[in-house]
């Protein structure tokens, strides 16, 4: 039982890093139709700015966090500009593939500044709360946070969604791209917007995940797969969706590790991506695929 | 420009497409602000290709299209929602998992100021739709989403109002509805252009008619002249 427990929260943890990539990759998908591949790595650049922010400044992981987001929303941005908007009107298997190509470039490029090897945003071991009301249940203070402002963030992003023009036109643009046109929303400044929070909560994720363990060029790459099981699972294009879908792939990639070695976490997030995609292609939440 | 009655819409021997052959070839259409001007032929004809070239969705390839006088051929749809055009395709027009009055917010997009007092008057024309404002528009009845989707069309407070097929898929009792509801509109001095499926009702209650076939004009009439001429009963309106 206290297994289970413990192994809850660690899925907690693990869920809260794979939402706040899921409502990104989701988003997206809704506005610009396509998957976008580069996102692991949009975690990864935003875990190392953050780094810089705490090497430089001497900002803790927690201060570095929003100015993580805000560097990563604008790379975001800059990255559409550059690439993403030149290709726009094609067809979304090429920006799907020019998106795997700007994963290569910008891992190459972690790998150029910050280098290839293992990397922490703080040494030394934090020493877990022990509750032992619940049978020495240990919780880390770390956790708590990164589920905490896991949970600010949906609550901002879902404020953002429906009680702001902007959000909402958000919401209308992935629900009818042709009558959002036809309405007169101007898609360019939606898009844009889209990557400040696409990009803004990569660079949460990506931070968390440096928080929980450690940075590594291939960090975000590697989270990528259960990171697009959430965002199927949820229905994709559904950033609601996004959250329960990063939750169920978490928890079930940790509580997998009861049974089975903790090497085929990411089996776990491909098998139900796999058995969604047959049995519920449109996702728990009617999905735009 | 020298009319008493303002021209509105003045679409001058149009020719394009969707990139390949034309599929407009040479068609003619014009609206006053005080009428409701119907466009029937037979499928393929070219009826919704020509709204769509009008509000810029199609490329114009020769041809003008004028707006109060002023040429805004292939014009973004964005610059026609600020002239004054409101335009509701055939389909999918309204945003299934947005709220009525979310829907009509999105209309309105490009308003400056406070959109209440424009969603009151949806509303007030639309009763029906003031009762169910906090429903997703996505759960309505076919009916009831083509209320949404004009009401969104009108929260710009548009000069002409274009609709593709308004009661596409509707019950005979909620077509008559329909056509009672665009009546309306156009009694507020809003200008109506639609195409229409169901040419005998909505020839009844349209100022002119134009018979497109081909992707030309064929006939140009008023709405009862069109419905008493035989030719046209026979070719289009099913004898």
């Amino acid at each position: 039982m206290n297994d289970i427990l413990q192994i809850l929260i660690y899925g907690m943890v693990l869920g809260s890093v794979l939402s706040m990539g899921a409502i990104g990759v989701s988003m997206i998908f809704g506005i610009l139709r396509f998957a976008h591949f580069a996102h692991g790595d949009f975690m990864t650049l935003g875990a190392y700015i953050g780094l810089t922010f705490i090497g430089v400044m001497g900002l803790s992981p927690w201060f570095a966090l929003p100015a993580a987001m805000v560097g990563m929303a604008v790379v975001a941005v800059v990255i559409d500009q550059l690439l993403y908007r030149r290709i726009r009107r094609t067809q979304p298997v090429i920006l799907l593939i020019s998106s795997f190509g700007m994963a290569l470039i910008l891992r190459s490029l972690i790998q150029l500044i910050w280098g290839s090897e293992n990397q922490t945003y703080a040494s030394g071991i934090q020493f877990p709360w022990r509750l032992d009301v619940l049978g020495g249940l240990r919780i880390k203070p770390d956790h708590v946070w990164i589920v905490l402002i896991s949970l600010g963030l949906v609550a901002g992003v879902h404020l953002f969604l429906t009680r702001t023009r902007m959000g909402k036109a958000m919401r209308a643009m992935s629900d009818n791209m042709d009558l959002a046109l036809v309405s007169g929303i101007p898609a360019e400044r939606v898009i844009i917007v889209t990557w400040i929070i696409g990009g803004a909560l990569a660079a949460a994720a990506g931070v968390f995940l440096g928080i929980d363990t450690r940075l590594h060029p291939v960090m975000g790459w590697t989270t990528l797969l259960p990171v697009f099981a959430a965002a199927i699972l949820g229905g994709i294009g559904r950033p609601y969706g996004a959250i329960v879908g990063g939750m169920i792939i978490g928890i079930s990639m940790e509580m997998s590790t009861l049974f089975i070695s903790a090497a085929y976490k990411p089996a776990v997030a491909f098998a139900i991506m796999v058995m969604m995609l047959i049995f519920r292609p449109q996702g728990i939440f009617k999905g735009t695929l | 420009m020298s009319s008493s009655t303002t021209t509105l819409l003045d679409a001058q021997d149009i020719y394009g497409g969707y990139g390949g052959a034309d599929i407009l070839k040479g068609t003619n259409l014009r609206a006053n602000a005080d009428e409701i001007v119907v466009i029937v032929g037979p499928n393929g004809a070219g009826k919704s290709t020509a709204m769509k070239a009008i509000f810029g969705l199609v490329k114009v390839r020769t041809g003008k299209v004028l707006f109060q006088g002023e040429d805004i051929t292939n014009a973004k749809p964005e610059q026609m929602v600020r002239r004054g055009i409101a335009y509701v395709p055939q389909e999918q027009n309204v945003f299934p998992s947005l709220t009525v009055q979310e829907n009509l917010e999105m209309g309105g997009y490009l308003m400056t100021g406070d959109l209440k007092p424009r969603m009151e008057k949806v509303y007030d024309l639309f009763p029906k739709l003031a009762e169910r404002r906090r429903q997703p528009a996505g759960l309505m009845s076919g009916g009831e989403r083509q209320l949404v989707a004009m009401g969104r069309a009108l929260m710009v407070d548009p000069k002409l109002l274009m609709l593709d097929e308004p009661t596409a898929g509707l019950s005979p009792k909620l077509i008559d509805e329909t056509f009672e509801r665009i009546k309306q509109i156009n009694a507020q001095g809003i200008g109506v252009l639609m195409v229409e499926q169901n040419a005998k009702q909505a020839l009844a209650i349209a100022s002119r008619g134009y018979v497109l076939a081909t992707g030309a004009n064929r006939h140009e009439d008023t709405g009862p002249n069109l419905l008493a001429d035989p030719e046209v009963a026979e070719m289009f309106l099913g004898g």
